[in-house]
């Protein structure tokens, strides 16, 4: 059974429709990729899988259970988290309190700091910069901080919105990855990108979405080589 | 020497109903304007629960001022909850300005149901005023005052390390940063507008209970030093907790300090508004407000 479903998926923001009932599935432990142009209702669907928006119609199951009305603590809580657009990591806290608040919902502090070793074993700029205002990090350290502090919630399914963005190339494979890392180690992936050649590149399964409606889906390998997504995704 | 503790004394009394507006600005991003009322209905209920206990109890004097006063913030942080939830939490999400006019009509909602209870007349009661002066060389300082600034620095203290270093402080201040990103570490945002409303309603039943030395009770009590305390909360950037309090401060040191000269102490409310405006012409978020960085 499908890790997480969604069916049917419509969302609108006033009169205009975002989401025109998308429908798509990702299975435990899988890398699944949705790519799309600007616009196309990406940030959309990851939002609100999360629940930070309500949905019109449609429905959304995580682990076998309808998550589609609960509020975003409920389903962070059954072991979904996300690494947003633009990294949204809190600029005026130090690296320590940013991954402090990724663990929100644990309560057990042993669990918590074995985490944070873990965490600063991968990424030990963020070791060393623990007390820094993660407003004063560079780009890239944001990013190892937003995915690192997505990390802390011990996720099942981790959802990564743009994770490219705004990064220098090498930082982008460096990124592709750490990505590649963690469903290594059992986490399973929902990767939104516009880098779609990074990202049919590593994902087993991909959708494309235009439009707010899935026209294209695949294994990443097929969606590479079809002309027609070439020609609209991948520069020719 | 007297000044200067009594315009701390002051400012530690803005001080802690400034960090009202400002913890509720910075979380719900809206002013809520009945905040002042919370002193007043907070001043009401110390003073009928110790006008009760002092004369049917054969209880110490200060036991019965120390139930009054405890029972009263409680009632104060509940009252900050549920006004949260009736009035305000329904129009999260809509414009700012409904919310501010709700908040508004809230506050007048208070002043009657008080006046309805306890009357228009005014009313006073002493009890930290009790405690007399204490004298130090050659001058005599009140009690209260002393009071007032041990108690005001301890409880900014205590907030303070309470926002740094604890798990629901922390939440306070992500959602505080950004909302939505809140959420996604699976923070109850309602949960945490909930909490801060408390605090700030407890903060403003202490700052009640430092006030009345100074001040009779009556339904508007809360107006004028709510209205201050915003000020101050402006004055040192809304949103910042260390800029309310050097707002408060500096706000309440400014007052006692006009008010000590003959040539002033009938401009006094003028020029601390006047510092407000020429504050705010120099330094538009406020002396310790931030710049919110533009998201990449």
């Amino acid at each position: 059974m499908a890790l997480l479903e969604v069916k049917d998926l419509q969302v609108n923001y006033g009169v205009i429709r975002a989401l025109n009932g998308i429908s798509f599935e990702v299975n435990e432990g899988e890398i699944v990729t949705l790519i799309g142009a600007n616009g196309a209702g990406k940030t959309t669907t990851m939002q609100t899988i999360i629940g930070l928006i309500p949905p019109k119609a449609g429905s959304i199951h995580y682990d076998g259970k309808d998550i589609t009305k609960l509020p975003s603590h409920k389903i962070v809580n059954m072991g979904m988290s996300q690494v947003p657009e633009g990294r949204r990591i809190f600029q005026e806290l130090s690296v320590y309190d940013n991954l402090m608040l990724g663990a929100y919902l644990e309560k057990d502090m042993s669990k918590i700091k074995a985490r944070i070793e873990n965490v600063f074993e991968q990424f030990p700029i963020l070791k060393e910069r623990r007390s820094q205002i993660a407003g004063t990090l560079s780009g890239g350290e944001q990013q190892m901080l937003a995915m690192s502090r997505a990390l802390m919630a011990n996720p099942k399914l981790l959802m990564l919105d743009e994770p490219s963005m705004g990064l220098s190339p090498l930082l982008v494979s460096q990124v592709f990855e750490i990505i590649k890392d963690m469903n290594a180690k059992g986490i399973t992936i929902l990767l939104v990108e516009q880098n779609a050649e990074k990202a049919l590149g590593i994902a087993d399964r991909a959708y494309v979405l235009t439009n707010g409606v899935i026209t294209h889906q695949g294994t990443g390998a097929e969606l590479a080589g079809s002309e027609e997504i070439k020609k609209a995704y991948l520069g020719g | 020497m007297v000044i200067a503790i009594d315009g701390l004394s002051l400012g530690a009394i803005y001080a802690l109903i400034a960090l009202g507006y400002t913890m509720v600005y910075g979380i719900a991003k809206m002013l809520n304007f009945a905040h002042g009322d919370v002193i007043m209905v907070g001043a009401y209920m110390i003073y009928t629960l110790c006008t009760l206990t002092w004369t049917t109890g054969s209880l110490p004097i200060w036991a019965g001022a120390l139930i009054a006063f405890v029972v009263s913030i409680v009632v104060c942080t509940l009252l900050g909850m549920v006004n949260e939830k009736v009035a305000y939490k329904p129009l999260r999400g809509a414009s700012p300005l409904a919310a501010l006019i709700t908040a508004i009509g809230v506050s007048y909602l208070l002043q009657g149901i008080a006046q309805l209870i306890w009357g228009a007349e005014q009313r006073s009661i002493s009890i930290l005023d009790r405690l007399g002066t204490v004298r130090v060389g050659t001058v005599a300082i009140r009690w209260s005052s002393i009071i007032t600034v041990v108690c005001g620095a301890i409880l900014m203290i205590g907030l303070t390390l309470f926002v740094k270093k604890t798990r629901t402080g922390r939440a306070m201040l992500a959602v505080s940063e950004d909302k939505g990103a809140a959420q996604m570490m699976g923070i109850n945002v309602n949960k945490i507008v909930s909490v801060t409303f408390a605090i700030g309603s407890g903060l403003a039943t202490f700052a009640a209970l430092f006030y009345l030395p100074t001040t009779a009770i009556s339904p508007t009590l809360g107006s004028m030093p709510g209205i201050k305390a915003f000020a101050a909360a402006v004055i040192g950037g809304i949103g910042s907790i260390p800029g309310a309090v050097v707002g408060g401060i500096l706000l309440g040191v400014v007052e006692v300090v006009c008010n000590s000269f003959e040539a002033t102490a009938s401009y006094t409310t003028a020029i601390e508004f006047a510092l407000l405006i020429i504050i705010l012409l120099v330094r538009p978020i406020g002396l310790l407000g931030k710049k919110r960085r533009v998201k990449v």
